[in-house]
């Protein structure tokens, strides 16, 4: 299926969607977070699209927003499109977890949190996995300073 | 009395056991958290980051060329693949085509590549089922290919082999020579592994039925190379997205259907053969042609986001470079197959006995 149709199924499952195909050879798809469980679950369970292989999923630090990408496949109809979600509030971030429609986002939701601090909703454990759990900041963030352990040129 | 009212009988209860950091029988450091009542396991809890190094966040402070350096030392079994996928994807940042010539040859490596850890990866599978002789057998042929690595690389196992553009050096003289003979004298050894193994009814008996995952749940968790190959999830990344030389190669990607530990086994010995035949498809006609295009001293990739996947001996491997146009990236980050192959350890492995969970 070509960017064009599958951007025209999936303008209609949600508002205020952006589409954009610049710098990136997938199809990217800006979701407002309050919506993205559901446009997740639409993705995946829609008879033309059918992601269900989300084969990478990673945290984002655009100063100031905090996000995720998901990188979505369809095993079955070998289509691909990128998803981008953005969270601006860096106190306290918060995004809803689609552990329950990909279980692969289990794992990377926790290396999101332990790197980034984003916090998922209704997930299921959501703790330190790799950093102990004492650990204070959060590495990967652009504004995280350790000046005993790292060496900035 | 029949074990119902046998377990009725005897009251257990649940308790926390330590497995790892440091365990013999995991090849790494991983400490897994067990719940178990008596010998069966309850839940798996998989506590990482033992040996996390941080590479992403050296990858934003360092050069192009350098990050190259950072991703042999992810998967030391897969060195020359992971470089590869960095060089991939700055190339195609670039937009850089390499020449055949390379291609060829980072093909070939590639699949030496492959051989030499699934000869590891068999060796040690026997080793912790009992079978020490397997350990001995493998690491005997896998020397071979190190010493082929050796002598064009300088290294045995991070081998920093490939920069942006192509590789570092032309192979070595005697490359063809050596790779031929290790194929010759490779043929004669994967039938004795079946031997020696594969056949073996206590192996089969403790590998067939154990560990079942469905074509789904593999799906689902994002579970690639061999383990999802053995639930018959078509994902070999050097099929469905080719890159390097394998457009240009006869092999099959290998599926079974049953979904266990067998099947995951099985997967592999039949993938030494794929090895094998892509290799001596390609190792007669390397074409001729420069070994790497011209780049500039400091590489600086154009503003977007550039993702490429290669196919590791654990699976699938992506890189994805976010570039604001400077000389360093702004994100890199690596899906590594073992990541999520092993989120599914705790799904697979319960309620079974506790002794399983090794293979």
């Amino acid at each position: 299926m070509t960017n064009e149709d599958l951007q025209h199924i999936i303008t209609s499952f949600g508002t205020d969607l952006e589409f954009t195909t610049e710098g990136s050879e997938f199809l990217n798809v800006i979701v407002p977070k309050e919506q993205l469980h559901s446009i997740c679950s639409q993705l995946k369970s829609h008879p033309e699209l059918k992601f269900d292989y989300a084969f990478c999923i990673t945290g984002m630090d655009w100063v100031p927003a905090l996000g995720v990408i998901y990188h979505l496949n369809s095993t079955e109809l070998k289509h691909e499109i990128v998803l981008k979600v953005m969270v601006d509030d860096r106190e306290n971030p918060t995004l809803d977890s689609v552990h329950d429609i990909w279980q692969t986002a289990d794992f990377h939701e926790l290396e999101i949190f332990d790197f980034f601090g984003i916090k998922f909703n209704n997930h299921p454990k959501l703790r330190r996995l790799f950093l102990t759990p004492e650990w204070e900041g959060f590495p990967l963030r652009k504004d995280y300073v350790d000046e005993a352990n790292m060496i900035i040129k | 009395m029949t074990d119902q009212q046998l377990q009725n009988k005897i009251k257990t209860e649940e308790y926390f056991i330590n497995m790892g950091p440091q365990h013999p029988a995991a090849h790494g450091v991983l400490r897994l958290i067990l719940t178990i009542d008596g010998e069966i396991i309850k839940n798996v809890e998989p506590d990482l980051g033992y040996i996390h190094r941080s590479i992403e966040k050296m990858c934003e402070r360092d050069s192009y060329q350098q990050i190259v350096h950072l991703t042999d030392r992810m998967d030391y079994l897969s060195s020359h693949i992971n470089n590869v996928a960095v060089c991939l994807a700055v190339e195609k940042g670039l937009e850089i085509e390499v020449s055949d010539r390379v291609k060829v040859i980072r093909t070939i490596i590639d699949e030496l590549t492959r051989i030499a850890s699934h000869c590891l990866w068999w060796g040690v599978m026997g080793m912790d089922l009992g079978a020490l002789t397997t350990y001995f057998y493998a690491f005997r042929d896998r020397e071979m290919i190190n010493d082929i690595f050796e002598e064009t690389c300088g290294a045995r196992l991070t081998m920093n082999y490939n920069v942006p553009g192509g590789l570092m050096f032309d192979i070595h003289p005697n490359f063809v020579n050596r790779t031929k003979d290790f194929i010759t004298h490779f043929k004669t050894k994967i039938p004795e592994y079946d031997r020696l193994l594969t056949g073996n009814v206590i192996f089969q008996k403790r590998t067939k039925g154990v560990g079942i995952l469905t074509r789904e749940d593999a799906i689902s968790f994002g579970v690639s190379g061999p383990t999802a190959r053995g639930s018959g999830f078509s994902s070999d990344v050097r099929k469905h997205h080719p890159y390097s030389a394998y457009d240009r190669v006869n092999f099959n990607e290998i599926l079974f259907t049953e979904g266990d530990t067998f099947a995951r086994y099985q997967v592999r010995m039949m993938e030494l053969w794929e090895s094998v035949s892509i290799i001596e498809q390609l190792i007669d006609n390397i074409p001729e042609g420069e070994t790497k295009a011209a780049t500039k001293a400091v590489i600086k990739l154009p503003k977007g986001e550039f993702y490429q996947r290669v196919e590791t001996a654990r699976g699938e491997l992506g890189v994805y470079i976010n570039s604001t146009g400077n000389k360093n990236p702004y994100r890199v980050k690596f899906r590594s197959p073992g990541f999520s192959n092993l989120s599914i350890l705790n799904h697979i492995s319960k309620p079974r006995f506790r002794n399983t969970i090794f293979y």
